[in-house]
């Protein structure tokens, strides 16, 4: 049985059919042709599929889209890896991770910045502690952290209130 | 192997009276908040539960409210909420570690109080400071096509019958938790043992709260988790040290009092053996930490 959601993502209104019970993550990659957030456990362990969600009280917080079921996003304003940069010009922490290498397959990256842009939502000047503490629900296989870490030091400095553009 | 959510239904009446119709109406429906618990389960095939109804966006359930005596937390709540309450952090710190140790970052966001009560899990990272704090809980519930709600308040310990199993009743809903504000001046402690200080489900956590007069344990709470097929209060031990002073024959009695009152098992994340082991030793490091 289907239902209609309308939510707005990285900027536009739109709606999505889809049974209920669908998770946001396959509705954003299937339904909305989005495929930044990514698959990497099913059970919000690893951060691959995080993306930013408000759900109409003014904060966006960051979520495991596999755990959402569509229904839940009826209203919600959604940012995905594709809505941080704007048009051609990166955001600051997707040019810090580039500058500091923080990314090498890239599979975790999409969740890595948009949790990067969570934690410096809430502590512009992050410690180490709380940097390694905001993306301990992002994995990484690759890169060993501490380049990602790096990346998240400098785009501290860049801008102390940073937004998503879509 | 996925699960067909074509053979799920989801609903998500407006508000709270229309939950709770729906609920009464259709005992058969299971509610879901947050999501971090079933959705999982439907990712890996294993959600029998195909009857859901949502209470993730209702208002009624998430609040915090104070009084000179007690704070309630509404069943909807999420860690987050719980981690940036001025007034948790105050009065009730141990929930606050809590909540700032459950999953990670992006779970607190969704994951909520209630639901990590009602899911039942002896693992779960709540309950052993809900069980130390002596927290009540306020159950509700409507008739179908009738307009009033019934509540009905119980001590949490008495919350859960057994593993994953609680007292609520099929057209019920757990609407809140409520702490009493008594602790000042009580020594507090909280530890959470796992494989990873995040995404982590807890070997063995232990919450404890002592008063300590004159070197006498006046007062003395332990709720556990991972010890027995539910969380638990840990009153042997506590009777153990209830009324005595921290010495080392002090020390060993709880030590043994814990043993003969834990039943841990062998699973996935831990040993039995490794688990008591644990248990004993955090309880010893929370003693010890009185006479200073």
């Amino acid at each position: 049985m289907m239902t209609t959601i309308a939510l707005t993502v990285n900027g536009q209104q739109t709606t999505v059919d889809a049974p209920p019970m669908k998770r946001l993550l396959d509705v954003l990659r299937e339904d909305l042709h989005l495929t930044g957030a990514k698959e990497g456990c099913g059970e919000g362990e690893c951060g691959s599929c995080s993306i930013l969600m408000d759900r109409g009280d003014g904060n966006a917080e960051l979520v495991n889209s596999c755990l959402i079921p569509v229904l839940q996003a009826e209203g919600a304003t959604i940012t995905t890896i594709e809505g941080v940069a704007n048009q051609q010009h990166l955001h600051p922490i997707q040019q810090c991770f580039l500058e500091h290498g923080g990314a090498q397959c890239g599979i975790c990256t999409p969740g890595m910045i948009l949790a990067t842009h969570h934690l410096l939502d809430k502590h512009p000047h992050p410690t180490l502690e709380q940097i390694q503490e905001g993306l301990a629900g992002n994995l990484c296989r690759c890169t060993g952290y501490m380049r990602i870490f790096e990346a998240v030091k400098d785009a501290a400095t860049k801008t102390s209130k940073l937004t998503a553009h879509s | 192997m996925r699960s067909n959510v074509d053979e799920y239904k989801l609903i998500a009446p407006a508000n709270l009276t229309a939950v709770l119709q729906a609920l009464a109406s259709d005992p058969t429906l299971t509610p879901i908040a947050g999501g971090t618990e079933l959705m999982v389960a439907l990712s890996a095939g294993r959600l029998p539960q195909k009857n859901l109804l949502s209470i993730n966006h209702l208002r009624e359930l998430r609040f915090i409210t104070t009084t000179p005596t007690d704070i309630t937390i509404g069943s909807g709540t999420t860690f987050t909420d719980i981690r940036y309450s001025a007034v948790l952090a105050s009065d009730f710190p141990l929930l606050v570690q809590a909540a700032s140790w459950t999953g990670s970052i992006a779970n607190q966001n969704r994951g909520t109080l209630g639901g990590n009560l009602v899911n039942g899990s002896p693992a779960a990272d709540s309950p052993p400071a809900l069980l130390a704090y002596d927290a009540t809980v306020t159950l509700i519930s409507a008739t179908a096509g009738a307009g009033n709600i019934a509540h009905r308040t119980l001590p949490y310990r008495d919350f859960h019958l057994g593993y994953k199993k609680t007292v609520l009743a099929p057209n019920e809903l757990l609407y809140s938790i409520t702490l009493p504000r008594k602790f000042a001046g009580y020594h507090s402690y909280i530890r959470k043992v796992g494989t990873r200080n995040a995404q982590a489900i807890s070997k063995v956590a232990l919450a404890g709260l002592a008063l300590v007069e004159e070197n006498i344990v006046t007062d003395i709470r332990l709720g556990a988790a991972s010890l027995r097929e539910t969380p638990v209060r840990c009153t042997a031990a506590e009777q153990a040290v209830l009324s005595q002073s921290i010495t080392p024959a002090t020390i060993a009695a709880a030590r043994a009092a814990l043993s003969s009152e834990a039943r841990p098992i062998d699973d996935i994340r831990s040993t039995a053996r490794y688990r008591a082991a644990i248990a004993a030793n955090l309880l010893e490091e929370f003693l010890h930490q009185l006479t200073q």
